[in-house]
């Protein structure tokens, strides 16, 4: 009898295995091997001979040149962070806002939510290039005012940099807040209503509820739209970092070739990951910090309330006798 | 006293009550959404425009929005530019394949994460969003130069061999799409299948495929039109026509990419040197590129309107955030 239940339960995960069976040959073969090649090709110099290629050793001869005598990888890597780093805040916030106002009893949500969902079908590097160089990503009131001269002329240069970058492009990085949009709009639509409802008559106005129920619950979507648009602006068409790399790859001089190129995109794939897991962290931690917030000012609460009932008890005692 | 409760019901009308919204605020509302929808269609709306513009209007700095006369010139420039019926059809190849390959293979993915339990699942899972994460220049050079030990590059099988391996674009996200379908098809309906004989497979095509259908509707969709869109791993695989293929594939966005030298080589073909550096040539250069990048993105614009309901969706049936 135990025999044929163990017999039916592998038999059946067998038959698990044998669905994922083309994922499973797909990722050893498109995914974890590369993985591995090009680690191993990060610590080589690989030269293309005309009998294939040809490797030798070098430890970390490629990550050290990465980063003390190529002149333009780590800048750009910095100012891919300083400007990724702004514009997903400027994303989060900015999604949410619209997500919000989608999310009140209003007319024609669907045609807005169709609209603000539009550019994930367009953007593409070539067809973002266009924009760009069209100018057509700008809003025109902050060129002709001349935002981003006074940016300059007031901020230090690291942060006028990715800042003016931002306003340039501002159309460019709502762009991104599609799916953000969408996410924040299902999170908000779990929301049970009468936790609003009961904090109105307890006498909160909409700031209040806003930062007591609003964003406490969509903490969760917050951590998701942030992994989203990090990892979407990490890999879009028109990032410098990938473009670089991609050139470095077929380039023959000094700092090119597959040994420099891999090392560069795993120094890129490993800061991406710290970033990722510093993003999990921030939101993780906060949630712990406020619990415990919560936890002992509820507890304050309770010693006050017990200390309140033991006075009245003894005052009603002494009230007692006293009659 | 009748007076003053008149005023509370104006009052009501105007700021809104406990929950629902007054007057003041959803005028205040669709304005902000209204303007806001504008800002994010800007882009569309003035390279549409400019698409259409003739040449004495291009030279008029007036003339911003209204064009005196509508011409349909740049669209047939572009459409010899970018010789597209031929690359049409090409992309139309590249991107169709693939995206149903796409579509099968993340659905048995996602139907073996759902329905069946083994050991590792979770584990797997884990590698699901790995494959999301890890940024593709990390793999790009091992993968390339395997598809050339293989002789595949510049064929179509580099897109269709991780497509239908489950490594296709973003084929987490559809992996996660299915895999939250099919965990809420109810499991008795595949129990009494199994009971009537059903093999496994005869299972999955009965059930998982006709109830999983708006799930893959979806998927198909956004794979479609991420293949279509996609430059970075097209240019690179398939880009550069060596290794003895003399015809290399070339969809729309990477023509789109090279607009600029196409249409210079188009001038001088049809008017010869002079008009390639006349004065004139650069500024309808604009028009026709906006007119082709039109081109390329018009087929994304009708799908999207016609089927939005399946992209905005999306969201919800992914299961991201959280039933």
């Amino acid at each position: 009898m135990k025999k044929i239940r163990i017999g039916l339960v592998t038999r059946r995960e067998m038959k698990g295995y044998i669905f994922l069976l083309p994922w499973l040959i797909g990722f050893a073969l498109f995914f974890a091997l590369p993985l591995v090649q090009s680690f191993i090709y990060s610590l080589n110099d690989v030269k293309i001979t005309a009998n294939g290629r040809k490797m030798s050793f070098i430890a970390f001869e490629n990550y050290r040149y990465l980063f003390q005598d190529d002149t333009v990888f780590v800048e750009q890597l910095k100012n891919f962070y300083a400007d990724a780093i702004l514009r997903l805040a400027v994303i989060l916030v900015f999604s949410l806002v619209i997500a919000m106002m989608l999310n009140q009893n209003i007319k024609g949500k669907g045609v807005f939510r169709t609209l603000f969902f539009l550019p994930i079908i367009v953007v593409s590097g070539p067809v973002l290039e266009r924009l760009v160089n069209e100018g057509a990503t700008t809003v025109p009131l902050i060129e002709s005012y001349g935002i981003n001269g006074i940016v300059e002329a007031v901020l230090p240069r690291a942060l006028a940099r990715p800042l003016s970058g931002l306003f340039s492009q501002l159309i460019l990085v709502l762009w991104y807040s599609g799916v953000p949009i969408l996410i924040y709009m299902t999170g908000l639509q779990k929301i049970n209503s009468s936790l609003y409802e009961a904090s109105k008559i307890d006498g909160a106005n909409g700031w209040i509820s806003f930062w007591k129920i609003t964003l406490p619950s969509l903490r969760p979507m917050i951590l998701i739209n942030g992994v989203y648009i990090l990892v979407f602006l990490a890999t879009t068409g028109i990032n410098e970092v990938i473009a670089t790399i991609n050139d470095r790859m077929f380039s023959t001089t000094v700092g090119g070739g597959y040994g420099h190129a891999s090392a560069m995109a795993w120094v890129y794939a490993l800061t991406l990951a710290v970033t990722l897991g510093i993003l999990v962290l921030v939101t993780k931690e906060r949630k712990a910090k406020e619990v415990a917030i919560i936890k002992s000012r509820e507890q304050i609460r309770i010693e006050k309330l017990h200390a309140e009932s033991a006075r009245k008890m003894k005052g009603g005692k002494r009230h007692g006798k006293k009659r | 006293m009748a007076k003053s409760a008149k005023w509370q019901k104006t009052k009501k009308k105007l700021i809104g009550g406990l929950v629902e919204l007054g007057l003041v605020q959803k005028i205040f509302l669709y304005v902000m959404l209204i303007s806001l929808c504008f800002v994010y269609v800007y882009p569309i709306l003035h390279m549409g425009v400019t698409s259409l513009k003739s040449l004495t209007d291009l030279l008029d700095p007036s003339v911003q929005w209204l064009p005196h006369e509508l011409t349909i010139e740049n669209y047939t420039k572009a459409l010899d530019v970018m010789g597209f019926t031929e690359h049409f059809l090409d992309t139309l190849l590249v991107t169709v394949v693939p995206a149903l390959a796409q579509t099968f293979s993340c659905a048995l993915a996602g139907y073996a994460f759902a329905r069946f339990r083994f050991k590792g699942r979770n584990f797997l899972m884990m590698c699901v969003l790995l494959t999301f994460i890890v940024p593709f220049p990390v793999l790009m050079v091992p993968t390339y130069t395997m598809y050339a030990d293989y002789g595949i590059l510049s064929s179509i099988w580099t897109m269709i061999l991780p497509a239908i391996t489950g490594q296709g674009l973003r084929a987490a996200i559809f992996i996660l799409i299915y895999r939250a379908t099919y965990e809420q098809i109810p499991f008795s309906l595949d129990e009494a299948a199994r009971v009537d004989g059903a093999s496994e497979a005869r299972v999955f095509f009965t059930i998982g495929v006709p109830l999983g259908l708006p799930a893959m509707i979806t998927s198909f969709l956004f794979s479609f039109v991420w293949y279509w869109n996609e430059t970075y791993t097209t240019s690179l695989f398939m880009g550069n026509a060596s290794f003895g293929h003399t015809k290399s594939i070339s969809t729309l966005v990477m023509e789109l990419a090279q607009f600029e030298e196409s249409y210079l080589a188009y001038l001088e073909k049809v008017g010869g040197w002079a008009a390639k550096n006349s004065g004139g040539a650069n500024i309808q250069n604009e028009a026709v590129t906006m007119a082709g990048t039109i081109l390329t993105i018009a087929p994304l614009l009708i799908v999207y309107f016609c089927l939005q309901r399946y992209f905005t969706d999306a969201i919800d049936r992914s299961g991201i955030t959280g039933e």
